[in-house]
């Protein structure tokens, strides 16, 4: 089992004629292999931005991200081995993939610079990549971004994240911007991938009902701070933070909704 | 209870003692956090960085402008100066320092003796121009400059804008084709158009005057005789400029007018039932402008360069020929002074349309601090 | 002043583009007056090309290529919307139906004062209002949606999502309309925000007794709030029900495979089709 720690990690940035902003704050949880984590929380409660310190696309202020058990690396040939296992897919589809390569130069792209397969095996892996995610490799691998729906894109850079054969993924906002009907099965997708390849998923979203069904642990954020942490099950159904539980107020939940009118009406339907 | 009550009921916002730091979700994200009383609001504090942006940029120019003389091969110089000996030894000196002719002091003696002169608006004299001096020369052409180019630039912004903005509002109808038209009229040669211009209007129907800026024998003065012979030789110029710069406004606008036109605030005063006219005007050109306005200001820069195509087919007495003839017969301190003036009134003509964006786009003073 | 608000038969509309796309195909609906009416379906499915269709806010190539719509005003008056010439739907518009639109990101002016913009449905709608009652019916809409008529002078970007959205909503009230069409008023919110405005519309629509045509894709969202929902899909209406009668028994297979793409919040862990 392999862990990635956030230790006390807090992140300020300075913005010109604005001051300080704290983006997080005291923030520490440990994501381990073969789990998912549900991080919780609305704009600017700085989830995105913990995506960004575990990517190293940002360094944090203060605190410590260990890799198990290691501080990560600042650069050079170690970070690129610590990127090769943590990898990321990104909210918008469209955004994540450039336009003008096509599904096999996605794909190749990782394969070849982290040097997974040999050489002769790439085209193979490809094939097998795309299929993994449930997409027909040989209609697809030749086309464009813009030739694929949604759903089919957002599989591509799933794919494209798994080339490497990383220990974590870090998923921000999978799913929000695909059309209603195909979000489960991208985050069913997910599931079954985290499953099998025994990956430590952070899934970074807005919505509680989304987390309570994929993740193992739920994580609440609240303007950088860890309001509420625990098993999915209890943070939703047993919320202790008041910010937790009026999250889950304002939540549609049609099941309740009913529930209580049945129970104003007195009877049943 | 109608569903609708029911499920708005559900607790949104977070109790008061949820958190030290609660703040009511539906204010986070406002910026506005001041009250705006004043009419007009200044952005003083966007001023003031671009204030010491341009005091910058001011001290670089004038610094380039002493070093360039002082790159050239110190034998011209010397021998321009040498060869006209009535010159009174006040002005030489100055010359020299202008020149950088007075290498027996140190470089700081000299940057600081050119920057005396400066400040006392002295640029020398005019070797060309009969030892008159350099401001001088130069104020008797800049202000037929500015007043011609400046009033056919400005016609030219005004009618490409306003054409441009109806041309995009009427996207797809037959006005569509002064675009390619006016663009044309961009490419052909000006000084074609300018003799064109003359032959057909002054040579062959003798309505307007072949050239210079007033008829012969004519004293510059403030009577209106003077002032329509000046309108009179002026139209000519004046109009070729217009018609050979108006594409580029009118392309400009028109483009970005199909950009914002594509915008949901559009389509919301539609909805409100707002007439077009004022949608035209209020909600698309309005927003359509603002980078027109920029490329006007950086026009209205380089109005003060002149035009030396204009002023050699009409013979018009502007900055762009008087800088053409200097450059030919060496008048260094005159070229100096000339690229001194261009220079100013380029960083002049960019501050007006800094503090003109800034009063016309609400959003630059959060982003531009 | 009858039970009908709005009667729409056999309302068609086309894209034409090649190949031609039939966006809205055939559509007839009853609006009853009061109600809450959710439109539901996905990205493409024609709620928003009807919605638009409805006002006459189309722009090519978008082309109304049949059917009939009727507003019964509450005077008593029927009014054929597919047959007012240009200045009658000047007037018509806002006054009888005004609409709420999607992410108030861009949908306000962004060099205009919030105010100015308000002030400006007053302008075209009521020139016989002088600037001083304007101002005064301004002040009074940015207080009812709880802005703040200290905000008057704000620009867009200057306020939150969340102000922008009562904004867009108090400029949707000013002429105090029959009908208000909100088209996904609360997607680009946070959950907590989303709340708080709809409770707002509710205590509104308490005041003021208007009709609402609700869009969005968040079915759960309409099965609390809506009193009856119609599921679109590929421009037609697949379903038409109490939203009690689409929660409990769903009849359409689409509406069943909408309904199965929520999971639930409480309760078993599944999904939120019973």
């Amino acid at each position: 089992m392999t862990t990635l720690e956030l230790k006390h990690v807090t992140k300020i940035y300075t913005v010109r004629g604005a001051g300080q902003i704290k983006a997080l704050d005291d923030v520490s949880f440990t994501l381990e292999s073969g789990r998912t984590i549900g991080l919780v929380g609305q704009s600017g409660s700085g989830k995105s931005t913990i995506a960004k310190i575990l990517t190293h696309l940002e360094t944090q202020t203060t605190g410590e991200v260990l890799y198990d058990g290691e501080v990560i690396p600042r650069g050079g040939k170690r970070l690129r081995r610590y990127r090769q296992q943590l990898r990321m897919v990104f909210q918008d589809p469209f955004a994540s993939l450039n336009p003008y390569h096509t599904i096999r130069h996605h794909i190749e792209r990782p394969l070849l610079l982290d040097s997974v397969v040999p050489r002769a095996e790439v085209e193979t892996e490809v094939h097998r990549l795309l299929e993994r995610v449930q997409l027909d490799s040989a209609s697809v691998i030749d086309r464009r971004p813009h030739e694929l729906s949604g759903g089919q894109r957002q599989r591509v850079a799933i794919a494209r994240a798994l080339a490497s054969r990383p220990t974590f993924l870090v998923a921000d906002e999978p799913v929000s911007m695909l059309d209603v009907s195909i979000r489960l099965g991208v985050l069913n997708l997910l599931a079954d991938l985290q499953r099998e390849e025994g990956l430590g998923v952070l899934y970074i979203t807005h919505d509680l009902a989304t987390a309570r069904h994929f993740s193992d642990e739920i994580i609440v954020l609240n303007q950088g701070r860890v309001v509420e942490h625990g098993s999915a099950d209890d943070v939703i159904l047993n919320p202790r933070h008041p910010y937790t539980k009026s999250l889950r107020a304002a939540s549609p939940d049609p099941e309740r909704h009913f529930a209580q009118a049945t129970s104003i009406l007195g009877g049943s339907q | 209870m109608s569903p609708a009550d029911r499920a708005a009921t559900g607790t949104a916002r977070p109790p008061a003692d949820a958190d030290e730091t609660a703040v009511d979700p539906l204010e986070l994200g406002t910026t506005s956090t001041e009250v705006h009383s004043r009419r007009v609001r200044v952005p003083w504090r966007f001023l003031g960085n671009r204030a010491l942006f341009y005091l910058f940029t001011l001290w670089a120019a004038v610094t380039i402008n002493f070093f360039v003389p002082r790159m050239m091969k110190g034998d011209a110089v010397s021998q321009y100066l040498s060869r006209n000996r009535n010159i009174s030894p006040e002005a030489a000196d100055a010359l020299r320092s202008l020149l950088g002719l007075d290498t027996d002091k140190s470089l700081w003696q000299q940057y600081a003796e050119y920057l005396h002169l400066l400040v006392q608006g002295n640029l020398g004299v005019a070797l060309t121009h009969g030892l008159r001096p350099v401001t001088e020369v130069i104020a008797g052409a800049l202000p037929w400059t500015i007043g011609l180019v400046g009033v056919a630039t400005v016609l030219a912004f005004s009618i490409g804008t306003v054409g441009g903005a109806v041309i995009g509002w009427k996207r797809g109808s037959k006005l569509d084709i002064l675009i390619p038209l006016t663009t044309f009229l961009n490419t052909i040669p000006y000084f074609w158009l300018g003799l064109m211009a003359i032959s057909i209007f002054a040579v062959n129907l003798g309505w307007l005057p072949i050239g210079k800026a007033f008829g012969p024998g004519v004293s510059p003065e403030w009577s209106l005789e003077f002032i329509g012979q000046v309108v009179k030789h002026g139209t000519l110029p004046a109009l070729t400029i217009v018609i050979a710069s108006l594409g580029g406004w009118m392309l400009g606008m028109r483009n970005m007018m199909l950009t914002v036109l594509d915008e949901d605030y559009i389509t919301v005063a539609h909805a409100k039932g707002m007439p077009s006219k004022r949608v035209l005007w209020r909600y698309a050109a309005r927003n359509a402008v603002l980078p027109q306005i920029q490329s006007f200001a950086l026009a209205i820069g380089f109005i003060v360069g002149g035009t030396v195509v204009m002023e050699m087919v009409f013979s018009y007495p502007g900055v762009g020929k008087m800088l053409l003839d200097a450059t030919n017969a060496k008048d260094y301190a005159l070229m100096q002074g000339v690229f001194l003036v261009i220079t100013l009134s380029v960083l002049l003509a960019n501050i007006l349309a800094d503090v003109a964006y800034a009063f016309l786009d609400p959003r630059t003073r959060q982003t531009e601090s | 002043m009858s039970d009908t608000l709005l009667s729409v038969r056999g309302f068609s509309v086309m894209y034409d583009v090649d190949p031609p796309v039939r966006a809205v195909r055939d559509v007839s609906i009853e609006l009853r007056r009061g109600e809450i009416l959710g439109l539901a379906g996905e990205s493409g499915c024609g709620k928003t090309t009807l919605a638009y269709g409805i006002q006459r806010l189309l722009r090519p190539p978008a082309v109304i290529t049949g059917g009939d719509i009727t507003f019964h005003d509450a005077s008593g008056v029927d009014i054929d919307i597919d047959r007012l010439d240009a200045e009658q739907m000047l007037r018509f518009r806002w006054d009888k139906i005004s609409m709420v639109f999607q992410g108030a990101m861009n949908a306000l002016n962004p060099v205009a004062p919030i105010g100015k913009q308000l002030e400006d449905v007053f302008v075209v709608h009521r020139p016989k209002l002088s600037r001083a009652e304007r101002r005064a019916e301004v002040t009074e809409l940015l207080e009812i949606v709880k802005v703040g008529a200290e905000r008057a002078r704000s620009f867009p970007h200057e306020l939150s999502g969340g102000m922008r959205q009562r904004v867009m909503i108090a400029m949707a009230l000013a002429l105090r309309p029959q009908l208000m069409i909100m088209d996904e008023p609360t997607t680009a919110l946070d959950v907590l925000v989303q709340r708080e405005i709809l409770r707002q519309i509710s205590a509104l629509r308490h005041q003021f007794g208007f009709t609402v045509v609700f869009i969005t894709h968040d079915l759960p969202l309409l099965l609390e709030i809506s009193d009856r929902i119609a599921i679109m899909r590929e421009g037609e209406i697949v379903e038409l029900g109490t939203s009690e009668q689409i929660w409990t028994d769903p009849q359409d297979d689409y509406t069943k495979t909408l309904l199965a793409s929520f999971p639930r919040l409480t309760g078993e862990k599944g999904v939120v089709a019973r």
